[in-house]
C-alpha cells in the first residue's frame, strides 16, 4: 500500500463574495483578488504541512497544478517538487501531474523531471495529465489537439529519458533539431509514470495499454469499479494481469477530535461553492475538442445550462456515497488532521491493505511500463552506488 | 429592396473528392456561377438568402470540410489550407474550370477563406464579395472570441436584432443544433486557434488580387469590427465598402434580400 498526502493548495484568502458575484472562480475571475502577502503565507504553510506529512508516516506527497483559479495555487508542480526534493528525505514525490499538452517543449519537461529525480535521489513519480478544459484557454493551447499532444509529448519525454542523445524528433506537434539534455533520471529505466483521471475512457484505455497505474480522482464508487473493469480488460488484452498495483484512488478525508468537528471541516471540501475545483464556468471548462466525442451531448447541454455538471454532486451525496470520508480516528485544523491521519489512521489502513493484498507498484516491484517489462531497479541501489555514505532512504 | 419571391428553389447535392475528403456541394439556380462560403458556425440547409441568390446565379454552396457533419480533414492546420482546397474544387467544377469564370462570396469566416483564395490565385476569380470577413487583425478592437462564450451567446452576438436569431434558430435552439455548433467550433479551433481568426500575412498579399471586390459589413457587427471592412476595402486594389444598417455580423440572416441584391447588382455586372 502506498499512502499519499495531497492538497490542492487552495488560495483560501480571496474574497468569496467577489467570486460568487462574478459567477465563476475560474479563468477570468480577476487576479486583482489575489493577495500575494496571503499567498506567501499560504505557500509556506503548505510546505510545513508536507514536512509534517512525511514525519507522521505518509509514503508520498502528491502534487498537481492548475491555472487561473483560486482552488489551486500551484501554477507549476515542478516548482514544489523541486523544493520537496531538497527538503524531504523519505517520501515519494508524486506529480499527478504535469499537463503535457500545455508544454510547447516536452524536452524541457523531461530535463526538469530528471533534475528533480536526481536531487531527490530517485524519489520522483512522474504522472502526466491532459490539463483541465480551462487550462487550455489559460495557456492558449489548442483544445482540439489536446489528446494528440498528450500522447506525443509522453512519447518524446520517455524517449528523452531512456535513449542516449543526440536524436532528432520530427513529430506532428513537436519538432526538435537536437534532443540531448545533460540531465537524465536517476531511476532506471525511468521514473514511474502514473496517470490520474476523472472521466475520459480514452485515458483509462491508454494508461492500461502502457501498463501505467491509473489514479481515479475522487470518482464515485460505482464509476470507479467500472474504471477497474475497463482497465483490467485492456490489461488482459495487452498481455498482463491488472490488480492493486495498477490502481490508485484519491479520497477526500478529514479527521478531527470529534465527529462534529470532522464533518464541519470536511464541508470545506466543497469550498467556496459546491465543488472542490471551485465555481466552474460551464463554457470555459469544456472547450470544443477537449472532451471525448462520446460525451458531446452531455457537455453541450451543460455549457448552456440545460443540465448540471456531469461531475458535480452535493456534499451530503458525497458523504453518503463515501466520496468524502470524515470522522474521528476510531472513536482543528489542518495540522491536527494530518497528524491524526498519519499516527492513527494510516497504520490501521496498512493492516487492511496487507490483509487485502493491496500492493503498491513499489512493493510489487512492477515494471515501470509496457515498454520496459523488466522489474525496475530500486532507486536506493542506484542512489547509493556512487555515494560514499549510506543514505536514509527506504 | 426587391420583394421576397415565394417561388420554391430546388437544391441538389453532390459529393466531390478533394484532398482526401468527400466534399459536399449543394447547388441550385441558373445564371452566372457563384461559389458561396458559409460562416464559422456552419449553416442551416436552407435559408431565404440562399434561395434569393439562386434566382440570379448558379449557386454552388459547399460545406466546409469538417463542418456540419461533413468529413474532417485531420491534416488541415490553417485557413490557407482550406482556401487551397477550394481552389482545387474550382478546378473540378465545370462552371469554374476557365479562369475568372466564377465569382466567390464569403460570409464572415467564409469571407476570410475567399480572401485567401483570391491571394493564392489572383486571376482565378471573376468577382469577390466579402461580408463581415474575418482574416485581418483589427487595430483598435478585437475579433469576438467564441472560445470564451457559449454557443448560443456567440451566435446571438452576431445578430443586431435578437428577433432575427429567434426566427432563424428558434428562441431556444435544439440540442442537435448545439452539437453542430460544438463540432463546427472544434473545426474552427483546429484551423484558426492561434492567432485567433486572422492571418498576420494576409494583409501583405491582398494587393495582388485582380478581381473587383465588394466588401459588405453590418453596421452593428459585434464579432468582426467594421474597421476590418475598411481595411479590406483599402488593401484590395479594386474594392468598395457597403455598410448595411440594422445588421450585425450575420447580414445574410438579418437582411437576406438586401444582401442578395447587393451581391446580384455587383456580380451581375459585365466584364472584369
Amino acid at each position: 500500500m502506498h499512502l499519499m498526502y495531497f492538497t490542492e493548495q487552495p488560495m483560501s484568502a480571496y474574497p468569496a463574495d467577489e467570486g460568487r458575484e462574478f459567477g465563476a472562480t475560474a479563468l477570468m475571475f480577476s487576479n486583482k483578488h489575489f493577495d500575494p502577502a496571503a499567498g506567501s503565507r499560504l505557500y509556506n504553510e503548505y510546505l510545513e504541512h508536507y514536512r509534517l506529512a512525511e514525519n507522521v508516516g505518509f509514503d508520498g506527497i502528491m502534487l498537481n497544478e492548475h491555472h487561473n483559479a483560486p482552488f489551486c495555487m500551484q501554477a507549476k508542480c515542478n516548482v514544489f517538487a523541486s523544493i520537496l526534493a531538497a527538503t524531504t528525505k523519505r517520501v515519494k514525490i508524486v506529480l499527478l501531474g504535469n499537463p503535457l499538452p500545455l508544454a510547447d517543449n516536452p524536452v524541457r519537461l523531461a530535463e526538469e523531471l530528471a533534475m528533480i529525480d536526481m536531487v531527490s535521489r530517485g524519489r520522483l513519480v512522474s504522472g502526466f495529465v491532459r490539463g483541465g478544459g480551462q487550462e487550455q484557454l489559460a495557456t492558449g493551447v489548442n483544445p482540439a489537439f489536446n489528446r494528440e499532444r498528450f500522447e506525443e509529448a509522453h512519447d518524446l519525454i520517455v524517449k528523452t529519458w531512456t535513449q542516449p542523445g543526440p536524436f532528432r524528433w520530427e513529430g506532428t506537434h513537436y519538432q526538435h533539431r537536437v534532443v540531448n539534455p545533460w540531465a537524465v533520471p536517476l531511476q532506471k529505466p525511468h521514473p514511474r509514470v502514473w496517470i490520474p483521471g476523472v472521466l475520459s475512457k480514452e485515458t483509462i484505455i491508454w494508461a492500461a495499454k502502457k501498463r501505467y497505474p491509473y489514479i481515479a480522482l475522487s470518482t464515485a464508487i460505482e464509476a470507479t469499479k467500472k474504471i477497474w473493469e475497463l482497465y483490467d480488460r485492456v490489461a488482459e488484452e495487452t498481455g498482463y494481469a491488472g490488480g492493486p498495483e495498477y490502481r490508485g484512488y484519491l479520497q477526500r478525508c478529514h479527521v478531527a477530535e470529534t465527529e462534529e468537528k470532522a464533518l464541519a471541516n470536511a464541508r470545506q471540501f466543497m469550498w467556496m461553492q459546491g465543488e472542490f475545483t471551485g465555481l466552474a464556468h460551464p463554457v470555459w471548462s469544456t472547450p470544443s475538442g477537449y472532451f471525448s466525442p462520446s460525451v458531446r451531448t452531455a457537455f453541450v447541454e451543460y455549457a448552456v445550462g440545460r443540465r448540471s455538471n456531469p461531475r458535480g454532486a452535493s456534499f451530503e451525496d458525497q458523504i453518503q456515497s463515501q466520496m468524502i470520508v470524515a470522522g474521528t480516528p476510531k472513536t482543528a485544523d489542518t495540522q491536527t488532521c494530518i497528524r491524526l491521519l498519519g499516527e492513527e489512521v494510516l497504520p490501521a489502513l496498512r493492516e487492511i491493505g496487507k490483509e487485502l493484498g493491496l500492493w503498491s507498484p513499489f512493493e510489487a516491484n512492477a515494471p515501470v511500463g509496457i515498454a520496459f517489462p523488466d522489474p525496475a531497479t530500486p532507486a536506493r541501489e542506484r542512489a547509493t552506488a556512487h555515494h560514499p555514505a549510506p543514505l536514509e532512504v527506504s | 429592396m426587391t420583394a421576397v419571391s415565394t417561388t420554391s428553389v430546388s437544391w441538389t447535392s453532390e459529393t466531390i473528392p478533394i484532398a482526401g475528403v468527400s466534399m459536399q456541394v449543394s447547388r441550385a439556380g441558373a445564371g452566372p456561377p457563384l461559389l458561396l462560403l458559409h460562416h464559422d458556425i456552419g449553416t442551416l440547409d436552407r435559408l431565404p438568402f440562399y434561395d434569393a441568390l439562386a434566382r440570379r446565379f448558379t449557386v454552388l454552396r459547399p460545406s466546409h470540410p469538417g463542418y456540419d457533419g461533413s468529413q474532417r480533414p485531420d491534416w488541415m492546420r490553417n485557413v490557407r489550407d482550406l482556401a487551397a482546397v477550394y481552389q482545387w474544387l474550382l478546378g473540378e467544377l465545370s462552371e469554374s474550370r476557365a479562369a475568372a469564370s466564377i465569382s466567390v462570396a464569403g460570409l464572415g469566416f467564409g469571407g476570410w477563406i475567399a480572401a485567401e483564395m483570391a491571394t493564392l490565385a489572383p486571376r482565378a476569380i471573376r468577382r469577390l464579395v466579402l461580408v463581415g470577413a474575418m482574416g485581418l487583425k483589427p487595430e483598435r478592437g478585437e475579433i469576438a472570441d467564441q472560445a470564451l462564450v457559449s454557443y448560443i451567446d456567440y451566435v446571438r452576438l452576431g445578430f443586431a436584432d435578437q428577433r432575427a436569431f429567434d426566427r432563424v434558430f428558434g428562441a431556444d435552439p435544439t440540442t442537435a443544433q448545439l452539437e453542430k455548433w460544438d463540432l463546427n467550433r472544434e473545426m474552427s479551433f483546429r484551423i484558426a486557434w492561434k492567432p485567433y481568426m486572422y492571418s498576420p500575412t494576409l494583409p501583405h498579399l491582398l494587393g495582388g488580387v485582380a478581381a473587383p471586390a465588394l466588401v459588405v459589413w453590418g453596421r452593428d457587427d459585434r464579432i468582426v469590427p467594421l474597421e476590418c471592412g475598411e481595411r479590406y476595402a483599402k488593401a484590395l486594389p479594386r474594392a468598395r465598402l457597403e455598410v448595411v444598417e440594422g445588421a450585425g455580423h450575420f447580414v445574410d440572416m438579418e437582411k437576406p434580400d438586401q444582401l442578395a441584391k447587393l451581391i446580384s447588382d455587383f456580380a451581375s455586372q459585365g466584364g472584369t
